[in-house]
């Protein structure tokens, strides 16, 4: 029993991770009075994208060719590690909140690497952008996720998601302002408005983009799922860590199946959310997203005073 | 067995392997090859033994201690006391000594005929035995002298290079801060004798209670400025990135690696060893200072060209997080939590040795490198890693273990220190909880900047296409830098991967202090090498993430290489740079990728621009010849502490010379008024 | 921020409607039907293209541009504009192929990846078109790399696109079948 809930914990993310990333792109689309594309779109375009041969630049090294399977790899192990349905399994191996932040560091560090490897102009100053927000989010990350764990009293995910900190209501004001800092996040780490673009064609306002230009093929395919599975990550900590209800806290099949149904409304709450707020606003000019990002660190570091 | 190698004959016999190979060296210095190979022998083979030393002591647990008395100077004894926490240093100094000889063998012949080779191994091993005797030192005297001969032998080693004259400015540089560091440390020995009346670091310890409180406190300032000069704590650190470029690479690597952890030794010893019980204050000002240098230090690493000076400020910015560690084990102590500050004081360890050696395998690669370019800018890099591929491979490694990037070692570290400073956040109260939530939010910044730093610095060196002619010369480096690289790179990993028992033996070092002497180990270590720290408030296991690392790529990779799409053809072609002619002008520069940061931090870092426009036609100014424009980065520090300090040295000087009138009446006077004030004191 | 989208309901009473029962409509949704289920036998259900422009006069790009808008709304048929070559499983090319971008234009045929299609767009692209002749341009694209088809037109509507958009596929399906 345990394995299979272990199966299905590691299959989750990269399985769902496209359907979002339609879903998102069908509420745009649905908001500029157009159909868009299918939900399932982004399913064929990977299928596609595995299929086709690929051109690899001559002045590229081990490090561009590395570099896909890296990033896919601790988008999967992140993925596996984090509370989705299930809060009663217990990981105390890969589940420690500094162990996440810092795996999908390693992912970050390979992709500017690799935008860097191919020594064209757009790369270069994509990985220079991605570093600069990514530096500075990582404050904001480990902050944000350290108010929910200073509650609990751990820093273990699947702790924290199990440890039924709601019910106590003198602490909503900091997880209150501990998410608002925590979303701002994560339209950080997953390149959204209005940090980035991920639908421009320009390159010159890219971030994310701008690294993976040289990318052809099946790596393309890994890099776009990775991206995907990041921002399903991202999210589910959200809706997990910050809204555990509905979270299977006992094993039994029933728990399980609606924690999943509950997670994939969550998830999609989120989307919708993500998808309106993609229609409202304007990316924002480079230098203001520092501010940006010191605003979710003042507000967790605020939170956490808040903890009595 | 262990008894015979952890004798105090043992001792000696391995500071003599060094003295051998220091005379040695200085009499064959007329044979090039045989003065550098005699030396770096005695040096490997002494490291060696001091690993076997240090590691049969700290499993054994055993403490030495054993002094000879000089009757012709009552204060002085050539005594030593080696405990657990001496034992440890001397294993982080032999660990990095050997892999840094073994890597000066070859590196050293870019040094035939240009330097005497005699110097280079004398000065060597003379700075390897100053290093044992400061970590074994027990009695005030005897530890100056100890300190001077490595002071000395340093200075002597940065300016090595003697053709480029901004090696000797930064060896003139060095020198007079070291040295007032020394009067700080010598001060505060004077104190500490004057109200204990011994210089024994025993003895002392013992008289503790006799300090009154204030002076306590004079005491502690006067070290921390003295032993933080050496450790390099901002902002008494600007000898830092001047002095470690300039001297030659394994030299740099023996000094960022492992002598600014004498500093830290010594405030370990000082401030929880011997002066205990401490203030709170004395917690949170290191913890403050540790944060500020962590920040400080990556930000300005962030603005160089210098692939060295990089390094250097790199090295600045993990005394920092050493020095978080060892400050929040300074106020959890103050505070009766001692199990948390067995906690920070472990993390502050650990992290020593973490940084010693990643540090190491850093400038060990960066100087190949150097060596094969001819240049440290690193703007006239690019591509090495197609010319030196295996070099590329350890400063990788050197990097990931650097940023902080699991399984490599440098998480661990900075994993426990984290730790600590939640548990911290977790239990403490009001302003010192304040002060802490701060140091996280350093903490947490600096990781994120490091990580930009250090994709900056192996981008621009070994990425993309070479920005100069002499890069495409560049060979591999020869076998003996290799291994040394090679090995210490499997350390980082090893040492990640294993952090669990590493962690064990860190506790146990640990509770060779007196003040920890009956307190519960902080973490609990599981059979899967997962260190739990206690109350489950965290946990994280070495073995298993690498293991998780391996498996899922290795299955990814064959899953999409194999099992999807076999029949995929990968053509190489041209880079797209939307149709233009690509040349190394367009990649991106080391100046360019760290631009955004430093705008966005304009504030502290001050950068500033000029240019100088030459036109064809100087009184009508229409046509422009050439154009060069200037980036730099003004120094806080410069402006608020050293330009103050500099006048004020100035007027007080400008002052002083008007004694010297040159009038003699005036001198006459002097001297009587010298001679009644004299008399009036006696009697 | 309320107003912009209470819009999204009362825009519908203030302008002539575009219902599925409008001619125009109709057309543009039959052809569109035939282009997704080809792009879904071809293309896995995914087309990628990459628009090069070898120095026009920017006529074909609007029409392009009109493409994507929510009239005939070409993403929901499976077909959607990529920035990189690399990313792209088909490259229309417009314009007269002026000789500066002739090395531009080889450099992007060189960098997609197989298998690809080439696609002139506008009379332009093909032979010329109004600037054929002229001491600037190479005379239409292929001249420079190998054009796959052709949809002429000066420029073509974008109903015109979709009509030699789905010829090309119908083309490459009886090819394979073959």
């Amino acid at each position: 029993m345990n394995i299979i809930i272990w199966i299905i914990q590691l299959i989750f993310v990269p399985v769902i991770s496209p359907f979002c990333v339609g879903f998102i792109r069908k509420i745009k689309a649905k908001l500029q009075n157009r159909q868009g594309a299918s939900v399932f779109q982004p399913y064929r375009d990977l299928w596609k994208l595995l299929h086709k041969d690929e051109i690899i630049s001559k002045d590229a090294s081990w490090i561009f060719t590395f570099a896909p399977f890296i990033i896919f790899a601790v988008t999967i192990i992140v993925g596996a590690s984090i509370p989705l349905f299930a809060s009663f399994l217990k990981n105390t191996l890969t589940s420690d909140l500094l162990v996440i932040v810092y795996t999908l560091a390693i992912g970050t560090f390979f992709l500017a690497l690799a935008g860097m490897d191919t020594g064209s102009a757009f790369g270069g100053f994509g990985s220079s952008r991605e570093m600069t927000v990514s530096a500075l989010a990582e404050g904001g990350f480990i902050f944000s996720l350290l108010t929910v764990a200073l509650i609990a009293g751990t820093t273990n995910l699947f702790a924290i998601s199990h440890s039924g900190m709601f019910t106590n209501s003198k602490y909503f004001l900091s997880i209150a302002l501990a998410f608002i800092g925590f979303l701002i996040i994560l339209l950080a780490e997953t390149a959204r408005f209005p940090f980035d673009n991920p639908a421009t064609h320009l390159e010159l306002t890219m971030i994310h983009e701008a690294m993976i230009l040289e990318y052809s093929g099946k790596k393309l395919a890994l890099i776009e799922w990775a991206a995907a599975n990041k921002l399903v990550i991202f999210v589910a900590l959200a809706a997990n860590l910050f809204f555990p209800f509905g979270i299977a806290e006992t094993v039994g099949l029933g728990a399980i199946a609606i924690g999943i149904i509950i997670l994939i409304a969550k998830i999609l709450v989120f989307c919708f959310g993500i998808g309106v707020l993609e229609s409202c606003i304007a990316k924002f000019r480079f230098f203001r997203l520092p501010d940006l990002l010191m605003v979710a660190f003042i507000l967790n570091a605020i939170a956490i005073g808040l903890i009595r | 067995m262990t008894e015979i190698i952890t004798s105090a004959i043992s001792f000696f016999s391995l500071i003599i392997l060094f003295a051998i190979g220091a005379i040695g060296s200085l009499l064959f210095r007329k044979s090039d090859k045989l003065a550098n190979l005699f030396g770096s022998f005695f040096a490997i083979a002494g490291s060696l033994y001091g690993l076997i030393f240090s590691i049969s002591a700290i499993i054994s647990g055993s403490v030495l201690s054993f002094s000879f008395k000089l009757p012709a100077f009552p204060l002085l004894a050539l005594s030593f006391h080696i405990d657990l926490l001496s034992e440890f240093f001397i294993f982080v100094i032999s660990l990095i000594a050997l892999f840094c000889s073994i890597y000066g063998i070859g590196y050293a012949k870019h040094f035939y005929q240009k330097y005497s080779l005699g110097a280079l191994g004398f000065f060597y091993n003379f700075l390897l035995i100053s290093l044992f005797l400061v970590v074994t030192a027990s009695n005030g005297i005897f530890f100056l002298i100890a300190w001077e001969i490595m002071s000395l032998s340093s200075y002597f080693l940065v300016v090595y290079d003697k053709n480029d004259e901004n090696n000797v400015k930064a060896g003139s540089l060095y020198f007079i801060m070291t040295y007032a560091g020394t009067a700080f440390i010598i001060t505060a020995f004077l104190f500490l004798y004057k109200y204990t009346g011994s210089f024994d670091f025993a003895a002392i310890k013992a008289n503790v209670g006799l300090i009154p409180l204030a002076i306590k406190n004079t005491i502690f300032i006067l070290a921390l400025i003295g032993f933080g000069t050496k450790a390099g704590i901002i902002p008494l650190h600007i000898w830092l990135p001047a002095a470690h470029p300039a001297a030659p690479s394994h030299v740099s690597a023996l000094m960022s690696g492992v002598m600014i952890k004498a500093g830290i030794y010594m405030m370990i010893r000082i401030f929880l060893d011997i002066l205990q019980p401490a203030p709170v204050w004395w917690g949170l000002v290191i913890v403050i200072i540790g944060a500020v240098s962590a920040l400080l230090g990556v930000l300005y690493a962030l603005t160089e060209q210098d692939i060295k000076k990089l390094l250097a400020y790199s090295s600045i910015e993990n005394i920092g997080i050493i020095l978080l560690g060892l400050g929040s084990a300074l106020t959890f102590y103050s505070l009766n939590m001692p199990a948390l500050a067995l906690l920070s004081l472990m993390a502050a360890l650990f992290h020593t040795l973490n940084h010693a050696i990643f540090k190491s395998l850093l400038f060990l690669s960066a100087g190949s490198v150097i060596n094969e370019v001819h240049t440290r800018n690193m703007e006239e890099f690019g591509g090495v890693i197609k010319y030196m591929p295996q070099t590329a491979l350890f400063f990788l490694i050197g990097s990931m273990a650097i940023s902080a990037l699991p399984p490599f070692n440098g998480f661990f570290s900075e994993w426990l220190t984290f730790q600590s400073l939640f548990m911290g956040i977790f239990q403490l109260q009001s302003f010192v909880q304040w002060i802490f939530i701060i140091a996280a939010g350093s903490l947490a910044f600096t990781g994120g900047l490091a990580l930009a730093c250090f994709v900056k610095a192996f981008g621009a060196t070994f990425l993309a296409r070479p920005r100069s002619l002499e890069v495409t010369h560049a060979k591999e480096s020869p076998l003996s830098m290799q291994v040394g690289m090679g090995v210490m790179a499997t350390l980082c990993l090893l040492f990640g991967v294993f952090s669990g028992y590493t962690a064990t033996l860190l506790a146990k070092i640990g509770k060779g202090f007196t003040i920890f002497q009956n307190t519960v180990s902080p973490i609990a270590v599981a059979s899967n090498q997962g260190i739990n720290i206690t109350n489950g408030f965290a946990s994280a296991s070495g073995p298993v993430i690498f293991i998780l690392l391996v498996v899922v790529l290795s299955l990814v990779a064959f899953a999409i290489r194999y099992v999807v799409n076999k029949n995929q053809k990968i053509k190489i072609g041209a880079t797209w740079d939307c149709g233009t002619d690509l040349t190394p002008r367009m990649e991106i520069t080391a100046t360019g990728f760290a631009q955004s940061i430093v705008t966005i931090f304009k504030r502290i870092l001050k950068p500033s621009i000029q240019h100088e426009i030459e036109y064809h036609d100087v009184e009508s100014r229409y046509m422009m010849k050439s154009r060069s424009v200037t980036l730099g980065v003004g120094d806080i520090y410069h402006a608020y502490l050293y330009k103050p300090l500099h006048k004020v040295i100035n007027v007080l000087s400008t002052r002083a010379k008007n004694i010297q009138s040159g009038n003699i009446n005036a001198y006459i006077s002097y001297i009587f008024i010298a001679l009644v004030v004299a008399l009036l004191l006696v009697l | 921020m309320l107003e912009l989208f209470l819009k999204i309901f009362k825009t519908r009473k203030n302008i002539v409607p575009i219902n599925a029962k409008s001619y125009e409509q109709l057309e543009v949704l039959s052809i569109g039907g035939k282009i997704q289920d080809k792009v879904k036998r071809l293309f896995s259900g995914s087309l990628a293209i990459r628009q090069v422009d070898a120095g026009s006069d920017n006529a074909c790009e609007q029409e392009l541009v009109a493409l994507g808008n929510s009239f005939y709304d070409v993403e929901r048929f499976g077909i959607h504009f990529v920035a990189s070559p690399k990313h792209a499983d088909m490259l229309l090319i417009t314009g007269p192929m002026t000789r500066n971008m002739a090395k531009s234009v080889k450099s992007a045929y060189e960098s997609t990846p197989d298998p690809k299609i080439i696609v002139a767009v506008g009379d332009d692209a093909i032979n010329g078109g109004i600037y054929k002749g002229s001491y600037a341009v190479l005379d239409g694209a292929n001249s420079v790399v190998p054009v796959d088809y052709c949809i002429p037109g000066d420029p073509p509507s974008p109903k015109t696109i979709l009509c030699y958009l789905l010829n090309i596929l119908e083309t490459l399906d009886s090819k394979q079948k073959k």
